[in-house]
């Protein structure tokens, strides 16, 4: 029933034939991709993932980029991802709406297991609320799928309500139960409250930003929530709403992120865009095959990304970890290329 | 009332329906009122009428009224009603 099954090599040999697809059919069906692979002079054949065209992810801020027609889609995501900058707009058709949630459920499973978890959200209630749906909402939305009980451990002020979670734990706590927040939300709270969360899960994500700037990095975390919450089941987890219903998700063991079986990453060299070896920090790609509907199976981030190991951790393939944010001016010259083929 | 009328009850209380709404052809997403927040109080609210525990997989197939009959009765909804 797992989704981190595959080792490196089979993880290759399933999706390669998978993502060559995906790339001929949105070259069919996605003009402004057509455009691009034109431009950039891709057309195969591929002979390894890492051959793949990649899109860089600004692109769905600027362009339509869809594969369906505009009468067949069923749902349209946006996300902000920073304040201030235009959305991402990415295209659903029903059958690509209706996967995504499946597939998240089944990343997820290996950690949360088949039940729903009575859940504690480390956010205030009012973020689920917000008409336009933030992107801290989504993602509070989309979790608490996994969760029943729900219960918010912040008031409307963002306030501590240890009240709410003392009565969460007194019904909860002896079994196993769900917490969610946002990495930086979940530091500054949970460590506060005293209480016994040695039942928890804890699932978290959001980036390093904030606690980079306290000097906390992973282990310090981790190894704190431990101490303070008796949380031992912690899991990171990093994805992007141009790919959604793909999560890579933290190991058990802390050790890095880890791909589900229809994903993979690869990093590259933002100076000569070669795959980076294991050890060397670049830029990361991340492909997958859930985006049907729209070209996102193969996208360029903007996250700076190190892999740590292949197959030698608790989960097989690669692992890896985000550094952090690639200083804007640098990411220019790929983006600007792809932006002026497809205008 | 037969696990049918209870099921449609449910569903137009937990959606803000009027009494008299026909929801037997209702979707997911297909009205504004069911949507992401809305369908978790829904799947809520069956559970509790229903005295059943709706599991992840269940709840994301659960894209209609009529898969959620199909639901009820894989429960064993009908034999108790």
């Amino acid at each position: 029933m797992s989704v981190f099954t595959l080792t490196e090599a089979e993880r290759e040999a399933a999706l390669l034939p998978r993502l060559v697809a995906l790339t001929e059919r949105h070259r069919r069906s996605c003009p402004p991709y057509h455009g691009i692979l034109e431009a950039i002079g891709s057309a195969g054949p591929y002979a390894r993932v890492a051959d793949l065209p990649w899109l860089p992810v600004r692109l769905f801020k600027t362009h339509e980029l869809r594969s369906v027609p505009e009468e067949q889609v069923f749902r349209v995501l946006t996300s902000s991802g920073t304040t201030g900058q235009t959305p991402s707009r990415v295209y659903l058709d029903r059958e690509a709406a209706a996967t995504q949630p499946r597939m998240l459920a089944a990343t997820l499973r290996v950690v949360l297991g088949e039940r729903r978890l009575p859940m504690l959200i480390v956010d205030s209630r009012s973020v689920t609320r917000d008409p336009t749906l933030s992107a801290r909402g989504a993602g509070v939305l989309g979790m608490m799928h996994f969760g029943r009980d729900h219960t918010f451990a912040l008031d409307e002020h963002g306030r501590l309500e240890g009240v709410s979670v003392e009565r969460f734990l007194a019904r909860h706590g002896g079994e196993p139960f769900l917490i969610f927040g946002f990495t930086f939300m979940t530091w500054l709270h949970l460590r506060g409250l005293g209480l016994d969360l040695s039942h928890g899960v804890l699932i978290h994500s959001g980036g390093w930003k904030k606690l980079a700037e306290q000097a906390v990095d992973n282990a310090e975390y981790r190894r704190r929530l431990g101490e303070e919450c008796g949380l031992t089941r912690v899991h990171d987890f990093y994805g992007m709403v141009e790919q959604i219903g793909t999560i890579f998700l933290e190991g058990p063991d802390g050790d890095g992120l880890y791909c589900p079986d229809f994903a993979n990453v690869v990093i590259r060299d933002p100076e000569t865009w070669e795959e980076a070896p294991p050890g060397v920090p670049g830029l990361i790609e991340v492909v997958s095959t859930l985006p049907t509907s729209y070209p996102g199976h193969v996208l360029l981030t903007e996250d700076l990304g190190v892999v740590h190991g292949v197959d030698d951790g608790a989960w097989p393939g690669k692992r890896f970890s985000v550094l952090g944010r690639l200083p804007r001016a640098e990411a220019r010259g790929c983006s600007d290329t792809f932006g002026q083929a497809v205008a | 009332m037969t696990h049918l009328d209870r099921l449609r009850y449910v569903f137009r209380v937990s959606l803000g329906l009027p009494d008299d709404a026909d929801v037997d052809d209702l979707e997911y997403r297909a009205i504004p009122q069911w949507d992401s927040l809305a369908h978790m109080a829904l799947v809520a609210a069956i559970e509790d009428e229903f005295d059943t525990m709706i599991d992840t997989d269940e709840m994301i197939d659960m894209s209609s009224f009529a898969k959620a009959v199909l639901l009820l009765e894989k429960h064993g909804a009908d034999a108790a009603s």
